[in-house]
C-alpha cells in the first residue's frame, strides 16, 4: 500500500508553537500538535478555550500571529483557504441557501481547473449522497431539509473533495441526543472507510471519548494534554484533565511521602489516599487525590473504609450511581454494579453505609 | 381612501375638457386615441426610467459592497450618514447645483479650455440621467447595503474552503444572495422615476419631457383634466404591466425560495 513510505510516515498536519492573538485576547497560545495520517483527533475543552481558532488556523481562515502551520510537511501559513487540500464542516453547516442539495455538494468539484465533465460531477454527487445516506435528495432545496439531513449535506459537500484533512467544528451541536448518537457512529465508520484524517472540535466529552483515536484537551488557549481516550482517563496529567474526561471524585490534601511507585497524601482532617502520580511531586506540596466512582464500593459491614450516608441515587440499569456524604470528606459519587448489589442488597436513601477503595487505587494529581 | 383618487382619474379619462378648462362629463375614447400627441414624453420616460434604474444599480452596488463588507464598523456609520446627507437639502437646490456644473460655465467650459471642443451637456437626456442617478442613488444603496450586511459571512468562508477563489466567490455566492436587495432597490427607484418631473424639468430644460411633466402641463397649465387623466391612466397601466412582469421574473429567478422576499 505505502508507495512512498517517507510521505506516509510524515504527519499530515502540524502546529508548531502556533499562537493567535485578537487584539489583547490570546485565543491560541503556543500550540504544539502533530496530527497523524488517518487518525481521528478531537479538540476538547470548554467554551472559548480556542478550539475553533486552532481549527481555523489549519483551514487557513486565520494566520498564526506566531509559529507555523504545516500540511504534509510544508509550511502553509500564507496559503489561502481555497488553495489548501483541507475541508471544513461548519458549526451551523453554512450551506448555500440559493443552491440545491446537489449543487451544494458539487460546489467543490466545480472549482477544479481544468473543469470536470458535468457527467462525472453528477455521478460523484450521486455516489456521495448515497454515502451519507441521502439518495435521491439532490433536487431538494436546503430549507426543505431537516437539521440532521442538512448536517449530512454539509458532510457530503466536504468529503466529495477527498480532502487530506477534514475539519469538523461541533458538527453535531445542533442535533438532538438520539440523532447525535446515530451521527457519531456513522461519522466514525465513515472516517474508517474513507481513510481521511478527521479533526473534530467538541465540548462534549462523551463524544470525544467515544469517537476519537486521540484527544487534545485545551484550556484557555493552551493544550493541556494529548492522548488516547484511555490514556487521558487512566493517566490524566492534572486535575483539570481528570475532571474533563469522565467523572471523578477529588479530595485535596498535601503530599506526605513519595516513593518510586506510589505517592501518599493526607487531607486536612487526616484521611489518607495513595496511588501513582502522573507528575513528579514533592513532600509538603498541595495535591489532589482522584478516585473514579467505579473504584469505590459500598458495604454494610462496619470496620471497612469510611462511614457515609446515602444522599441521592440514580438507577442507571447496569449500575446504580450513589451520591454519598461523609462528615469531613464531603459528598462523592460511588458507582455500584448490578451484581454487587445482588450480594450487598440495595442501599436506600438516608441509609448508612461504608465506602471502601483499594489501597493505592487513587491517582495523585498536581493541581495544574 | 387609497383608490378613490384613482377612480376619479379613471372616470375623468373618458370625459372631455370643459369650456373654461377643467372637466366636463362625457364618455368617449377620444382622449386615449390622442395619447400619441404625448408620445415624446412616454418615450423619454420609458427609456430614461429603466436606464436610470440600471445606472443607479450599477453605481450603487460597489458603493454598498464597500460599505457593508470592506469598511470597519466604526467608519461605516459615518459613511452611511454621508450617503444620506444630500437628502437633507431639497432636490430643487441640488438640481440647481447640477445646472451649474453641467451648464455652460461648468464642465463644458473646462473641456473647451482643455481644447477638446465644445459639447452640450445641460438640457440633454444625459443631464437628466445624471440628475436621476444622483437623486436616487441613496434609495438604491440602502436595500443593497442591507442585503449584503445580512449576508452570512460564513458562506464566503465555506466557498473559499471548497476551493473557490475570492473573485469567483463574489459571482457565485455574494452576488446571487444580494440580488433581493438589488431587486427591491430597482423596483423602488423605477416606480418613483416613472412619476418623476422635477429633474427632467430642471436639467432637461423643456427638451427632455417625462410623462410627469406632461401631467403637470395638462393639469396645471392647459387645464385639460380629461386628457391629463387619460395620460395618467396610461402611465398607471404601463407601470402595472412592467412591475408585474418584473416581479414574475424575479420570483422565477429566485426559484420560489421561501426565505427571499422580493417585495
Ligand atoms: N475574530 C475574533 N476576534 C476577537 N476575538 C476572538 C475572535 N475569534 C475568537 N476570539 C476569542 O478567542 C477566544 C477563543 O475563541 P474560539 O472561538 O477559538 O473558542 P472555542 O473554543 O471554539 O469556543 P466555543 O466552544 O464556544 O466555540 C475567545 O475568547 C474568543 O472570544
Ligand atoms: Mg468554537
Amino acid at each position: 500500500m505505502k508507495s512512498n513510505p517517507t510521505e506516509a510516515d510524515l504527519p499530515i498536519a502540524e502546529l508548531r508553537k502556533a499562537s493567535k492573538h485578537f487584539g489583547g485576547v490570546v485565543a491560541a497560545d503556543d500550540l504544539d500538535l502533530t496530527i497523524r495520517r488517518g487518525e481521528f483527533l478531537s479538540f476538547l475543552g470548554p467554551s472559548g478555550c480556542g478550539k475553533t481558532t486552532a481549527l481555523r488556523m489549519l483551514a487557513g481562515f486565520e494566520t498564526p500571529s506566531h509559529g507555523d502551520v504545516l500540511l504534509d510537511g510544508k509550511r502553509v501559513n500564507d496559503l489561502p483557504p481555497h488553495r489548501r487540500p483541507v475541508n471544513m464542516v461548519f458549526q451551523h453547516y453554512a450551506l448555500f441557501p440559493h443552491l440545491t442539495v446537489a449543487d451544494n455538494i458539487a460546489y467543490g468539484l466545480r472549482q477544479l481547473r481544468p473543469k470536470l465533465p458535468a457527467a462525472d460531477i453528477a455521478k460523484a454527487v450521486d455516489h456521495t449522497l448515497e454515502t451519507v445516506r441521502l439518495p435521491g435528495f439532490g433536487k431538494r432545496r436546503i430549507w426543505e431539509m431537516s437539521g440532521g439531513q442538512q448536517q449530512r449535506v454539509a458532510l457530503a459537500r466536504a468529503i466529495i473533495n477527498q480532502p487530506k484533512l477534514l475539519l469538523l467544528d461541533e458538527p453535531m451541536a445542533a442535533l438532538d441526543k438520539k440523532l447525535r448518537r446515530d451521527m457519531q457512529i456513522e461519522l466514525q465508520s465513515l472516517q474508517r472507510s474513507l481513510g481521511i484524517t478527521f479533526v473534530l472540535v467538541t465540548h462534549d466529552q462523551e463524544e470525544a471519548l467515544s469517537m476519537s483515536d486521540r484527544i487534545c484537551i485545551m484550556r484557555s488557549g493552551r493544550i493541556v494534554q494529548v492522548g488516547s481516550p484511555r490514556d487521558l482517563y487512566d493517566r490524566p496529567k492534572n486535575r483539570y484533565v481528570a475532571d474533563f474526561v469522565g467523572k471523578s471524585n477529588f479530595f485535596s490534601g498535601t503530599v506526605d511521602s513519595v516513593s518510586s511507585t506510589t505517592c501518599r497524601i493526607s487531607t486536612a482532617t487526616g484521611q489518607m489516599f495513595s496511588g501513582i502520580s502522573t507528575q513528579s511531586l514533592t513532600a509538603g506540596q498541595a495535591a489532589t487525590a482522584s478516585l473514579r466512582p467505579e473504584q469505590i464500593s459500598l458495604t454494610r459491614q462496619s470496620g471497612h473504609g469510611v462511614k457515609v450516608r446515602i444522599v441521592a441515587l440514580i438507577f442507571l440499569g447496569e449500575h446504580t450511581e450513589y451520591l454519598v456524604r461523609h462528615d469531613t470528606l464531603g459528598d462523592f459519587l460511588v458507582l455500584v454494579p448490578r451484581q454487587s448489589e445482588a450480594s450487598e442488597g440495595r442501599f436506600d436513601l438516608g441509609a448508612d453505609a461504608y465506602a471502601t477503595w483499594a489501597d493505592g487505587a487513587a491517582l495523585i494529581l498536581a493541581d495544574d | 381612501m387609497l383608490v378613490l383618487p384613482l377612480i376619479v382619474v379613471f372616470v375623468f379619462s373618458f370625459g372631455a375638457r370643459g369650456p373654461a378648462g377643467g372637466y366636463a362629463p362625457g364618455f368617449s375614447l377620444e382622449n386615449f386615441m390622442n395619447l400619441g400627441a404625448r408620445w415624446a414624453a412616454f418615450k423619454n420616460t420609458m427609456v430614461l426610467a429603466p436606464v436610470g434604474t440600471l445606472a443607479c444599480a450599477v453605481i450603487a452596488y460597489p458603493l454598498a459592497y464597500f460599505l457593508a463588507l470592506r469598511v470597519s464598523a466604526k467608519r461605516r456609520t459615518l459613511l452611511l450618514i454621508l450617503v444620506i446627507v444630500p437628502f437633507w437639502t431639497s432636490i430643487l437646490i441640488r438640481s440647481y447645483a447640477w445646472i451649474f456644473i453641467l451648464g455652460g460655465k461648468g464642465i463644458p467650459a473646462l473641456i473647451a479650455w482643455m481644447g477638446f471642443g465644445s459639447i452640450q451637456l445641460i438640457n440633454t437626456p444625459f443631464a437628466v440621467l445624471v440628475g436621476i442617478v444622483y437623486g436616487y442613488l441613496p434609495l438604491m444603496v440602502f436595500p443593497i447595503y442591507v442585503s449584503l450586511e445580512q449576508l452570512d459571512k460564513r458562506l464566503l468562508e465555506a466557498s473559499a474552503d471548497l476551493g473557490c477563489p475570492p473573485g469567483r466567490t463574489f459571482l457565485s455566492v455574494t452576488l446571487p444572495l444580494s440580488m433581493p436587495g438589488v431587486a427591491t432597490g430597482s423596483m423602488l427607484v423605477f416606480i418613483l422615476l416613472m412619476g418623476e418631473f422635477l429633474i427632467p424639468a430642471m436639467l432637461g430644460g423643456g427638451k427632455v419631457f417625462f410623462v410627469g411633466n406632461a401631467l403637470v402641463d395638462l393639469f396645471l397649465q392647459s387645464r385639460n383634466w380629461a386628457f391629463g387623466s387619460a395620460v395618467a391612466v396610461a402611465l398607471v397601466l404601463i407601470m402595472l404591466v412592467t412591475v408585474t412582469a418584473y416581479m414574475r421574473a424575479t420570483r422565477r429567478w429566485a426559484g420560489g425560495r421561501a426565505d427571499v422576499s422580493l417585495m
